[in-house]
């Protein structure tokens, strides 16, 4: 019967137990699954190194956000991407309850704004200037936005602040929630066919780069303090009169049992860090070359060996 | 038509007002209400409850919450029964996918159970049956999701069973237990118009992350249909029966084993039938708390924006869900079949011999032929790029455009979005009143009070402009979906043949996964209210489709004919024969697109729109049950309101026309 198990993956199969670290638990470590390709690859890429450290993984797919309560109650053991903000305050939210603890930063820095596809260039040119933006206002404007332009914010729960913004630096501009990802892209695809100008929530690294270029809007630069503290920016009565942080982190996080019950695994986990140019490669297999996310794992752990073999030390 | 309504509408007199009336005076108060705030005269604090009336529930559900969870050691039981719901779920796991647990001999190979379901489909309905039955598991292989939907159907397997068990036990119960069966049906009514957002934090919290919050949720979903037709099915044994079951000795437990439950069969079976199809509608739903495969990779496809792929997961669970459906409505349909004494047990037990000959056999070729064990990603059949390019192609053909682009100027900006602020501008009061004036009109007495009550809990509960714009995109959809929906079906009844093809049509319509077409709607019309009305729009057209054509079909074949030899026109026998006749069941149709309607909405949330259904998607990410509940509440509330008043007013209209019910 020994057939039946062994097929349970072409990745798994590549990556037999190499060395078993006596002191790790037999139990599976669980590593959560969200709804987007790095993130998922990220997670298998990592899951197969601990399984060919000969530790048993387990995936579960879950809430990008709900994720952290589950980390701090130890159902699942670690989040591999915590982004700092999209995920910051879930984030901290459970590091005040206590259960989970900063496992250490990713290379890998984050951005996410006002961003636009390249096409938009050719109807408004003095982009990326968030002033130049503001000119060519008309440009963005819909059925429903009458003279202005319609700015297409994430999800009101991601609160990205674009309304504040729009009244901090008096811009004509309608802001828009969209109510998940998947309806940002929705917008940006529909508007590819006839390069219609969009303007819309965007962050990196994401899929969205390979599929469609594009820049992010440069407004003001981030100041500390910028969100609480009015005299800071260029509007000295408002807040989120900046842009956000252009290099914000990406975190990863682990439940506080995970340093006694898998020590060698833990050790590895804090060794972790992708770059950007990795992590948007791990993304290409699976949204540009069609693979399955644990196959572009393998793929992905046997073109990069000297990346991950120095973490565990191999 | 109009003479009955008056006859019903003078017979339920209150207090020597008639029903008619009494309606008419609260719209009065009502329009008057509104005119005071337009001119500026009515107070803040009557236009909306000022927020220091509120109540906070949602801190007082959390305490009790709280305490249930902590202090009465809930937890401490619902993490142990996780425990075993784990194993089991883990053992399916490894016979379906291989998940690497006991019994370890997983997993089956695919050739084996697309055997199993030809065999099984032939048993039912011959050859058809047993075509769609190998044919769904075939394309499911050869399309390169035979693991993800073995991951979907290894939670399924238990989750339907324990659905069915806990139902069948519940509705012996209610039957029984006249107070058990009051106690129980409000509990159900609510449970049916619940947004599913609010059962799946509670899953979560109390199941663990993962499959086991999966499957919990999916069996409290699929539980009440169960409960319901159970109890139907018990109370509707004729007393013969039961009486030669008492003469030949029976004792109480095989009365009920031998005699009422066999009786019940059909009313059971029809249970067996509803459940499996819920639980195919919460797929996806359930992904968001970790239930892996179909749905998982559906919302990651569409994370990526791949259409295509997405489309082909979609096509999956729709013949799932139509295989299953059909084969457990054959099952229904077919008689036990009994034998001869001496009949040798390999023909009793033919289906039985075949099915498991066929899946020795195929276990054995998987040995020597690898991919009758597995078929890679590599080797499949999946179209996504070029559905992709299909899908994008349409949206792009000019016509397409430009309908979609006037649609978007005209109704979206002239008068979706005026309809919207004209039903936020209606003071609370007033549309309250409003909204018990038409329980009254339609459903009497008993039926405004109920709407009163329920529409001033929801006033109270702090979320009422969140509420009205729920209850704009329920109605502007469901009054969209009248306008093409009852021509269609009407259109349809003319003809079996087309009668058929359409109801073929809805069935799909309704299995297919929501989020999918969701993409589309937002392509098409952009982030607006008519992408979101669009995405229900194509739900609640679906029952009332299915319910005119139904209808039309049943009315008694004498009226028609009585009218023909009336010498009435086709368009007279319709107006003044047939439509009458159907409006009962129609009307139960329209009842039905309410509620798909209240459903969807909670959905639309993914296009972003600014209701109920938003806060209820942002407390998921948190740990916010008592918010969760006060949300999930105000909903239902709603949608049993018109629940309550429709299916009253069509059981009236039933009873006058002698329809019978």
């Amino acid at each position: 019967m020994n057939k039946f198990t062994t097929a349970l993956s072409a990745g798994v199969v590549a990556l037999m137990p190499l060395a078993s670290f006596a002191e790790d638990s037999s139990d599976p470590i669980v590593i959560p699954i969200h709804n987007w390709s790095s993130q998922i690859v990220m997670s298998h890429v990592v899951g197969q190194i601990f399984e060919s450290m000969g530790n048993n993984v387990e995936f579960v797919t879950t809430d990008s956000q709900a994720v952290y309560e589950s980390v701090r109650l130890g159902d699942v053991t670690l989040e591999l991407e915590v982004w700092e903000g999209a995920f910051g305050a879930s984030f901290r939210a459970a590091l005040e309850k206590g259960g989970l603890h900063d496992a250490g930063d990713h290379d890998a820095v984050t951005r996410e704004d006002w961003w636009y596809p390249m096409w938009t260039k050719d109807a408004c040119p003095g982009l990326p200037s968030w002033e130049a933006l503001n000119d060519c206002a008309a440009v963005f404007a819909t059925a429903e936005t009458g003279d202005k332009g319609r700015y297409l914010d994430g999800p009101v729960d991601w609160l990205k602040h674009g309304q504040e913004r729009v009244e901090a630096l008096g811009m004509d501009f309608v802001v828009v929630n969209a109510g998940s990802a998947a309806a940002l892209w929705a917008e940006i695809g529909a508007a590819e066919a006839d390069k219609k100008p969009v303007v819309v929530f965007n962050w990196t690294p994401n899929f969205a780069e390979a599929v469609w270029p594009g820049e992010f809007v440069e407004f003001p630069e981030w100041v500390d303090g910028c969100d609480k503290d009015p005299k800071v920016g260029p509007n000295p009565d408002a807040l989120y009169d900046c842009g956000n942080p252009a290099k914000g982190y990406l975190k990863k996080a682990a439940w506080d049992g995970m340093k006694d019950k898998w020590p060698a695994a833990y050790d590895v986990l804090t060794k972790i860090s992708f770059t950007n140019p990795q992590i948007a490669e791990m993304a290409k297999f699976v949204d540009v070359d069609e693979m399955e996310p644990e196959e572009a794992a393998a793929e992905w752990l046997e073109q990069n060996p000297e990346v991950w073999q120095g973490w565990t030390g191999s | 038509m109009a003479d009955a309504a008056e006859v019903l509408a003078s017979e339920a007199k209150i207090g020597g007002i008639s029903r008619t009336l009494g309606a008419q005076i609260l719209v009065g108060i009502a329009v008057v209400l509104t005119i005071l705030h337009y001119v500026g005269l009515l107070p803040e604090a009557l236009f909306r409850l000022p927020e220091t009336m509120v109540p906070p529930f949602a801190v007082w559900l959390d305490v009790i919450f709280n305490f249930v969870k902590d202090d009465l050691g809930l937890l401490a039981l619902t993490r142990f029964l996780t425990e075993g719901l784990q194993w089991l779920l883990d053992v399916t796991a490894n016979l379906l996918f291989g998940k690497r647990r006991w019994p370890n001999i997983g997993p089956i190979p695919w050739t084996a159970v697309a055997a199993v379901a030809g065999v099984i489909g032939y048993h039912l309905g011959g050859w058809r049956m047993a075509f769609l039955g190998a044919g769904t598991f075939i394309w499911t292989a050869l399309i390169g999701q035979w693991k993800i939907a073995m991951e979907t159907m290894s939670v399924l397997v238990v989750a339907a069973p324990l659905a069915f068990f806990i139902g069948l036990g519940l509705g012996i119960l209610a039957w029984k237990k006249p107070w058990f069966n009051r106690a129980i049906k409000p509990v159900l009514s609510v449970l049916q118009t619940l947004p599913f957002f609010t059962y799946l934090l509670p899953a979560v919290i109390f199941f663990k992350v993962g499959p086991t919050a999966g499957a919990v949720a999916t069996t409290i979903y699929a539980i009440p249909p169960m409960i319901l037709m159970t109890t139907l099915g018990l109370q509707k044994v004729s007393p013969e029966v039961v009486e030669a079951g008492n003469m030949s000795g029976c004792t109480k437990w095989q009365l009920l084993r031998h005699v009422y439950l066999p009786s019940a069969r059909t009313e059971i079976l029809v249970g067996v039938n509803q459940v499996i199809m819920l639980c195919l509608a919460m797929v996806v739903l359930t992904a968001f708390i970790g239930m892996p495969g179909l749905g998982a990779k559906l919302l990651a496809m569409m994370g990526s924006f791949k259409l295509g792929r997405s489309f082909e997961i979609g096509v999956t669970i729709v013949l799932l869900a139509v295989m299953l459906d059909r084969m457990s409505k054959a099952w229904v349909v077919k008689q036990p079949e009994h034998f001869e004494k001496g009949t040798p047990w390999w023909k009793r037990n033919q289906t039985l011999v075949l099915a498991v000959g066929a899946f020795v056999f195929f276990l054995l070729v998987s040995k020597v032929i690898p991919e009758a064990q597995t078929l890679g990603r590599k080797q499949n059949f999946s179209q996504g790029k070029e559905l992709d390019n299909l899908i994008k192609g349409f949206l792009n053909i000019d016509i397409v455009k430009a309908t979609t682009g006037f649609l978007r100027a005209f109704v979206n900006v002239q008068i979706l979005i005026p309809f919207r602020n004209f039903l936020l501008s209606i003071p609370t009061p007033a549309f309250i009143l409003l909204v018990t004036a038409f329980a009254l009109y339609l459903g009497g007495r008993k039926q405004a009070i109920y709407a009163l009550i329920f529409f001033c809990l929801v006033a109270l509960s702090g979320w009422w402009d969140r509420s009205v714009i729920t209850l704009y995109s329920v109605i502007s959809a469901v009054a969209i979906a009248m306008l093409i929906g009852l021509p269609l079906g009407i259109w349809a009844a003319r003809t079996e043949k087309w009668s058929k093809r359409i109801l073929l049509v809805c069935d799909t319509a309704q299995t297919f996964p929501s989020f999918v077409y969701l993409i589309p709607a937002i392509m098409l019309f952009g982030i607006t209210d008519i992408a979101v009305i669009f995405s229900i729009l194509i739900f609640a057209m679906v029952p009332l489709t299915r319910y005119t054509i139904e209808g039309l079909r049943t009315v008694p074949l004498e009226m028609t004919e009585a009218a023909d030899m009336a010498g009435a026109t086709r368009m007279q026998k319709l107006m003044k024969v047939q439509l009458p006749l159907a409006l009962p069941t129609m009307a139960v149709g329209f009842n039905q697109a309410i509620m798909f309607a209240f459903f969807m909405v909670i959905i639309a949330a993914f296009i972003g729109t600014q209701d109920l259904g938003q806060e209820l998607q942002r407390t998921l990410a948190g740990t916010d049950l008592g918010k969760n509940f006060v949300l999930g509440i105000c909903v239902s509330l709603m949608a049993l309101t018109f629940d309550l008043t429709i299916l009253k007013w069509s059981s009236d209209r039933k009873q006058a026309l002698g329809l019978g019910d």
